[in-house]
């Protein structure tokens, strides 16, 4: 006790490092909407890995998801670099809670059949390539390159879920009733996309994003000229409750969250 | 006064000399290291070939830099050639050395040696048109089949078995085939 005690005054009384500041920046926070996107689509899209229809198939969404999981990992570990905690990608990737995601709402939902994934990565692969390619003159020189790297990928997932799209769309009765349907279910979701908040307004405010709105009407008028190829019927934009890029999740994150997180839980850190 | 001036200027312009002459000499030692790494997917093409290796230089502090760029950011080589480009540093013994990623401008596969696309075409794959932009903005012209050299084929996927392919079919000997994505 008394050998103690001392040592402890000393301690009071030196110089105390200040703890770091605990203040967010919002480039974080805009990287992990990024990045996030692309890691939870490309592991929505790995679960299509040995059980899609033919091989060809399967070897497309499978490259395809290996193409945004690179990206996840070019955006996630820039976000940690900018974060300055020193978290990296992987930390990123596999020890937050779901309210920590900031993905679009739309890339979690399940992948229900072909057609329903299809429906899912048109929409997504548009807003991703009209993104990019004004990311691609952000300000921030080293989000610019990823994202004019990222852009050129992008091009030909567009190329190939659209081709499928018009395939699906304007092919059999069935087919064109179940992604008629699977556009119906999914289209709430997409209202997100074209959401504007504080963060989006920062970052198009100092020349780092592009202003939303704008991507929005792009995307809009590609979607049109997918839709109406495709033969299919755009639905009406209708009120939507959940906002998966502020952290407010659908139930499917968690479950998806809880399998892919999986193994750094039980062994954090495990490499092979 | 003069004179000496001049005479310490001749002398600090001989040892920058040197010392240039030193670096380049690290960097052609660098440059025949790296110019017989394949790469992982495609041998015998090599890195310099496929233009993966962007760069050598001797930076101000004597660390000699390597610039590499990954063709697809997905791709999962990348980090196994990053690890034979080091791996072949450390073999050539040219001092110290840093690699470093290279993403802008991004990799394109207009950058392959006229070399590296004969190997491609010995691989019976048949190497991506000229104009990556050209290509990527206006849809793929007609591929010739790399067996019977007919035009008349079709497109089965894009995407192959690693992400810089794609699986083609020739409608005349009716044999698959893969072609060298643009990008």
């Amino acid at each position: 006790m008394s050998a103690a005690a001392p040592d402890r005054g000393a301690r009071a009384a030196g110089p105390r490092e200040a703890p770091p500041p605990l203040v967010v920046p919002p480039l974080f926070r805009y990287l992990l909407r990024l990045g996030d996107l692309a890691l939870v689509l490309g592991q929505r899209l790995g679960e299509w890995v040995g059980h899609a229809p033919v091989l060809e198939e399967d070897l497309g969404l499978a490259n395809i998801a290996l193409d945004l999981i690179g990206q996840a990992r070019l955006l996630l570990a820039y976000a940690g670099e900018v974060e300055g905690r020193g978290r990296g990608e992987d930390d990123l990737a596999f020890s937050r809670q779901h309210a920590e995601y900031l993905n679009p709402t739309l890339a979690e939902q399940p992948n229900g059949d072909f057609g329903e994934t299809i429906v899912r990565q048109v929409m997504l692969d548009a807003f991703q390539l009209e993104l990019y390619e004004r990311l691609a003159s952000s300000r921030d020189e080293h989000l610019a390159a990823i994202a004019a790297k990222a852009v050129k990928e992008t091009r030909y997932h567009l190329r190939y879920s659209s081709s499928w799209l018009v395939r699906l769309g304007d092919g059999t009765a069935e087919s064109h009733a179940r992604v008629q349907a699977a556009l119906e279910r999914l289209w709430p979701y997409t209202v997100e996309l074209g959401v504007e908040d504080e963060l989006d307004r920062d970052m198009a405010e100092r020349g780092i994003a592009p202003r939303l709105a704008d991507v929005r009407t792009a995307w809009s008028k590609r979607i049109d000229e997918i839709l109406a190829e495709a033969t299919l019927e755009r639905p009406r934009d209708r009120p939507y409750t959940w906002f998966g890029k502020r952290g407010e999740h659908s139930e499917h994150l968690g479950y998806m969250l809880a399998e892919m997180q999986y193994l750094q839980r039980a062994y954090p850190g495990a490499q092979w | 006064m003069v004179s000496a001036a001049a005479e310490a200027g001749a002398a600090a312009e001989v040892r920058a000399a040197e010392v240039g002459a030193a670096a380049d000499a690290r960097i052609a030692t660098a440059w025949q290291a790296l110019a017989r790494l394949e790469d992982p997917e495609l041998p015998p093409l090599t890195l310099v070939e496929l233009g993966i290796v962007r760069f050598l230089k001797v930076r101000a502090d004597g660390v000699l830099e390597a610039g590499i760029s990954p063709t697809y950011t997905g791709c999962p080589a990348t980090d196994y050639i990053r690890q034979l480009v080091e791996g072949a540093l450390a073999e050539a013994r040219i001092g110290p050395f840093k690699v470093s990623q290279v993403l802008a401008p991004a990799w394109s596969s207009d950058w392959i040696t006229p070399a590296g696309r004969a190997k491609l075409e010995s691989l019976s794959v048949v190497p991506p048109e000229r104009s990556a932009s050209a290509a990527l903005a206006g849809g793929t012209a007609a591929v010739r089949c790399p067996r019977c050299g007919s035009g008349d084929t079709e497109l089965t996927s894009q995407f192959g078995s690693t992400p810089c392919k794609a699986l083609h079919r020739c409608r005349s000997c009716l044999e698959p085939f893969e072609c060298f994505k643009c990008i």
